[in-house]
């Protein structure tokens, strides 16, 4: 298809002709277009549907402030709803499809809307939809969110990546038109480390869409040239395609490049888009302003937008909107407009308010005149024009000009709370109070001419890095002043558009302040203005004006919303980066993994580290048999489990054995060395924290073991006792978890096995219950040993170096083949430890106390320890307090499930009448029933009673009998042995 | 003499991804030295003679054959061929007697070398590192995939060792081989 609207200039390759489809339509256009000005050059002015009324709608901008041309990119996983199609970069293949309409774009049923728009008004499902009650929820929202909205999700993963980085640099410049690339300049002559990020992706900015000169040359030669100038230098990190999204502490920005959106899709492994955090010493902020339209009766059909974007398809891509323009524009900056299109050979009218408006002698300039309507059901056809004397006149058209002036763009200036102040010559706000580090310059901070803006740019650089001397001399460049009369509305409008996003009207602001909603925050809840994915950059303005006027204020006095990061919208998987599915989080192996692999283990995921849960074996088909035959096998004989994930902290010092005392609430400063202890620490608050053994190996040398999943958080408590609580101890921690591959060997064959390993004399004499000490194993490796026991059963625990961790698993398999050594895993760890009576973190669970535990009297009353003064609360001794006991059920068929509940057996079933409750529960293959841990009210005075065992989530009802928690062996020979 | 063979943390083949290139090196032995209240003279006497100087703060001294860098206050992670140090705890806890704590980390740790002209680029999305401004020696603690590492600028201009959690090594390679990947 001919491009119709295509005219000469502009910064397009016209030797690159791009294919790419609109709505399943095939249209072309070059490198350097967007997807709004090739669909421009091609004739298409109507792009999308609005928001709630569901009018048809096309580019009001050429730029990110973009509140209507929103398409839908890509296709299939790879759509994009809501993407603004005056910044989306054409490239060939793309495909871009109208979103927000039942229909055609063209034939959108849903229009039915803007008819009964009386009823639709601001707050209109405040006050209607009221009834029936339960209508609410399963019809009426349901319709109005079908009816309203933007585009949709494929509901398919997103095939792409994205990455997070970082960067840092002395000077940040956020923007590249004539004050960004100036400052760059500035700043990178005095070789500093500048990073230059523009959101577009051609640097330059409004000089890009301008015919001014800068010296000798147009204004977008001499942009270009300053890039490659800046490209050139190693101190300079140009960033085009790169979108400042807001300015958090301490001079930190967050930035999306987009680094593969102008390709169909990224390359192998690349990312789409990168998310920087930038830390920068200093930023100049030139991020330029935008125009601001005027409201009026109709402002919002297809081909009427702001006079600088007709300015921008123009001269920047080659694309006339229409062959037939009008202006309308209180100030000079609109008669630009109309001189570069009347420039290019089109036919302008420009219409302004102002008796003195400039006049020309090359088109039609219709002074002290307003645009009172517009006409054409799908685009611009027609604008109705009332002059002073009140004579219309009716002007044909298909595209329309408008500019009320330009809003400087303070948004990053206000991120951290600051408030712009109001600039009477621009009517506008301009910035005021700025992030700590930042500077503003250009456009941004209201110096609106392109000489303003290079000084400025300048200026601030050297501001921001000290710099001395003499400013050089600046190009000569365009320096027009500025003056605005403000002009927000044409009065007597009924339909005139302030939030086109929002589908917020004139009226709608006056129905807001005639209800009460005054603040400017009131007024963007009740209405929507200054919502959704613009925020508000074309709309805001417009509606505080009217707020004033309303309510009899300045704008100023009436203020603004808060401007809140991102400043633009921002995909989720930028903000997710690379951490999704597998990689969401790291895995931490043990040294025993690929030994376990090749055992078949079955996986379990402990924290972050994989543990082997069971090691099914051929046969099995259930992993209840796995669980079985290994618990049994290691109370026959001999297992081995891998313990290497169990927290290990190195406590050495001449105070270790007094810190130690501190953070266990039972005795530990007389261990004798060699000895192992078992230790309970307290919270603050008297409640258990973590339960482990310390064991001394030397006077001045502690290891500390702690649970799997507790090893950080207790690390994390004992340094922060050291170094908050006991900074005078003379006390060093370190964890070395990962430093060392630890096993536990259990079962009555245990020492047989490691005494083919262990170098030293492991027998009961020389190495009893409870000893530790340094060994070496297999002629000579640096070991640990430890008898503890966790299964109840004669166990050590042995550690080596971690590389020497799979070959020491292999060796004991080796050594205990004779013995029929069974791996096992922590399933059969946890059925062992119930039948013996340890508690683990079911039992520790943040709300139980050593007494509760049973370990009461471990507190000791001789010394001062964490937790320990707490814990003895009247609240938490009462005289039935929950006390650990065992369960088991009357029926042995019966299972007893851990969360079920325990009731007095002829008692009421209810929560007021609750015992107590179950904390874990197992099969135990030695005992041939179900058996569980509980925690009973006043329960170690209640062994032998029978009681009801309840889940009513559930449907569980068994009577059970209460017993002691030591199932196996509670004497405790078995682990002397 | 024992007859176990050490494995290493990960056992990766070297990979080269455009001009970045990412090496496990199994041949690191560590060991912590944390001064001991009145030890830090003592500390400082031994650490200048093993290693030359003793490394200043986000510093390390890139020794022959130790080497060494701050970890923070008063302490210090030491470094050096595992071939001729694997007892490299025992061997400074002889030189520090009671006046610093050691511990043997050559087991916690697993050893990257990552170098190639792109390298910086790949540092910029892997951690929040200043890797541009740092000159040889620097280390710096910072996460990556988050995982607590420390990464040494080394002599050579593109080499940065990083040293992360063994147990992790895995999810730490695939971390940078993907970002080598992102940024070939």
């Amino acid at each position: 298809m001919k491009q119709k609207n295509r005219i000469d200039g502009g910064q397009i390759d016209r030797d690159t002709k791009l294919r790419f489809t609109f709505d399943g339509h095939v249209y072309h256009g070059h490198a350097g277009d967007t997807l709004a000005s090739a669909l421009l050059a091609n004739g298409v002015r109507l792009m999308g549907r609005s928001f709630k009324y569901h009018r048809p709608r096309g580019p009001l901008t050429a730029g990110s402030e973009e509140p209507n041309a929103l398409v839908q990119l890509r296709s299939r996983a790879r759509q994009e709803p809501n993407t603004r199609a005056t910044t989306a970069e054409l490239f060939d293949g793309l495909t871009a499809t109208s979103q927000n309409r039942l229909g055609s774009l063209s034939f959108d049923l849903l229009a039915i809307n803007d008819r009964v728009s009386n009823f639709l008004t601001a707050g209109f499902y405040y006050k209607t939809f009221m009834w029936p009650k339960a209508f609410w929820e399963k019809v009426y929202e349901p319709i109005i969110r079908r009816a309203a909205g933007l585009g949709s999700l494929s509901l398919q993963d997103d095939p792409d990546v994205y990455d997070k980085g970082f960067l840092h640099c002395d000077l940040l410049i956020i923007g590249a038109g004539p004050a960004g690339l100036m400052a760059a300049l500035t700043a990178a002559r005095s070789g500093a480390d500048v990073i230059l990020a523009d959101e577009d992706f051609r640097m330059g900015g409004r000089l890009n869409s301008e015919t001014f000169a800068i010296g000798d040359e147009a204004g977008a030669d001499w942009a270009a040239q300053t890039v490659a100038e800046l490209a050139a230098m190693p101190n300079v990190r140009l960033m085009a395609r790169t979108t400042v999204i807001g300015a958090f502490d301490h001079g930190t920005y967050g930035a999306v490049e987009r680094v593969s959106d102008h390709i169909a899709t990224p390359l192998d492994g690349k990312p789409r888009q990168i998310l920087w955090r930038i830390y920068a010493q200093k930023t100049v902020l030139a991020a330029g302003a935008i125009e601001r339209p005027i409201a009026f009766n109709n402002n919002d059909r297809p081909g009427i937008m702001t006079a600088s974007a007709l300015r921008s398809y123009a001269n920047r891509f080659g694309v006339a909107v229409g062959r037939r323009t009008a202006i309308f524009t209180n100030n000079d900056d609109g008669h630009r407009t109309a001189a570069d299109l009347h420039a290019k050979g089109l036919k302008v009218t420009v219409i302004d308010p102002r008796p003195d408006a400039p006049r020309s002698m090359g088109y039609e300039v219709l002074a002290g005149a307003q645009v009172t309507d517009t006409m054409g059901r799908l685009g611009l056809t027609f604008v109705q024009v009332r002059f002073s004397d009140g004579t219309d006149r009716t002007i044909e058209c298909n595209a329309l000009g408008v500019s009320g002036g330009w809003n400087p763009n303070v948004h990053m200036t206000c991120h951290q709370q600051g408030r712009p102040a109001w600039n009477d010559a621009l009517a506008a706000f301009v910035p005021d109070a700025l992030p700590v580090g930042m500077t503003v310059a250009g456009a941004a901070k209201g110096d609106l001419s392109t000489a303003g803006a290079l000084l400025g740019g300048a200026t601030a650089a050297r501001t921001a890095l000290g710099l001395k001397g003499r400013i050089p001399k600046m190009p000569q460049a365009e320096d027009a002043p500025v003056s605005v009369t403000p002009f927000w509305y044409v009065e007597g409008a009924s339909r005139a558009w302030l939030d086109q996003q929002n589908d917020v009207t004139v009226k709608d602001v006056k129905l807001s302040h005639q209800e009460g909603f005054k603040s400017v925050e009131h007024l963007k809840r009740y209405t929507t203005l200054g919502m959704a994915t613009d925020q508000g950059k074309t709309a805001n303005m417009g509606g505080l004006a009217i707020m004033a006027e309303l309510a009899g204020k300045t704008i100023p006095e009436v203020g603004t919303t808060m401007f809140r990061p991102p400043y633009t919208p921002v995909a989720i998987g930028a903000l997710g980066g690379r951490h999704r599915g597998q990689d969401f989080h790291p895995k931490r192996l043990t040294p025993t993994h690929a030994w376990a692999e090749e055992q078949g283990a079955v996986f379990v995921e402990v924290g972050n580290w994989m543990r082997a849960q069971w090691f099914p074996r051929a046969g099995e088909t259930t992993w209840r048999e796995s669980v079985d035959r290994e618990v049994l096998a290691t109370r026959g004989s001999v297992g081995v489990c891998d313990v290497t994930t169990l927290g290990k902290v190195d406590v050495q010092g001449a105070d270790a054995a007094a810190f130690l005392n501190m953070i266990y609430c039972n005795g530990f400063a007389k261990l004798p060395v060699g000895k192992v202890r078992y230790g309970l620490m307290l919270r603050e608050d008297g409640i258990a924290m973590d339960d482990g053994t310390a064991a001394r190996m030397a006077d001045d040398h502690f290891v500390v073991t702690t649970t799997t999943a507790n090893a950080l958080p207790v690390y994390r408590h004992m340094e922060f006792v050291r170094q908050c609580l006991v900074p005078d101890m003379d006390v060093q921690l370190i964890s070395t978890t990962e430093a060392w591959a630890q096993y536990a060997v259990a079962g009555p064959n245990a020492r047989r096995v490691l005494e083919k390993i262990v170098d030293q004399d492991i027998s009961n004499d020389a190495f009893p219950f409870m000893a530790c000490g340094d060994i070496t194993v297999c002629g000579g490796l640096r070991a640990r040993l430890f008898r503890i026991s966790f299964s109840g059963e004669l166990a050590y625990e042995i550690a080596v170096p971690t590389a020497y961790g799979d070959a020491l698993i292999r060796r004991i398999m080796d050594a205990g083949a004779e013995f029929d050594i069974t791996p096992y895993g922590t399933e059969a760890l946890g059925v062992m430890r119930m039948e013996k009576g340890h508690a683990a973190g079911n039992e520790l669970n943040g709300t139980t106390t050593a007494a509760n535990l049973g370990m009461g009297r471990m507190v000791s009353t001789m010394k001062d320890s964490i937790g320990a003064v707490l814990s003895r609360r009247e609240g938490m001794n009462q005289s039935d307090d929950l006390r650990a006991v065992g369960v088991k059920p009357i029926d042995l068929a019966d299972k007893v499930p851990a969360g079920a509940h325990l009731m007095a057996a002829d008692g009421p079933v209810a929560a007021a009448h609750d015992q107590g409750y179950v904390t874990s529960a197992c099969y135990s293959p030695n005992l041939g029933h179900h058996i569980a841990l509980a925690f009973l009210k006043d329960g170690s005075n209640r062994i032998g009673e029978i009681m009801r065992l309840v889940s009513p989530l559930t449907g569980v009802d068994v009577d059970v009998e209460i017993c002691s928690a030591h199932f196996i062996d509670p004497e405790g020979e078995r682990l002397r042995a | 003499m024992h007859d176990l063979t050490p494995t290493p943390a990960l056992g990766a083949a070297t990979q080269t991804i455009g001009t970045v290139t990412v090496a496990e090196n199994t041949g690191v032995a560590l060991a912590s030295v944390a001064a001991r209240t009145g030890g830090e003279n003592t500390c400082t006497k031994v650490l200048k003679a093993v290693l030359g100087a003793v490394p200043d703060v986000g510093r390390t001294v890139l020794h022959d054959p130790e080497a060494g860098f701050w970890m923070g206050p008063d302490q210090w992670m030491i470094g050096a061929p595992m071939d001729t140090h694997e007892d490299i705890a025992d061997q400074l806890k002889a030189k520090l007697g009671d006046a610093a704590s050691v511990t043997e980390q050559s087991g916690a740790w697993v050893a990257f070398d990552v170098t190639g002209e792109r390298m910086p680029d790949m540092c910029e999305i892997l951690c929040n590192i200043p890797i541009r401004k740092m000159v040889a020696g620097d280390v710096r603690r910072t996460m990556i995939h988050q995982l607590g590492c420390f990464v040494i600028r080394r002599a050579a201009y593109d080499h940065i060792r990083i040293l992360g959690p063994r147990a992790s090594a895995k999810s730490l390679h695939h971390a940078l081989i993907t970002a080598a990947t992102s940024v070939a």
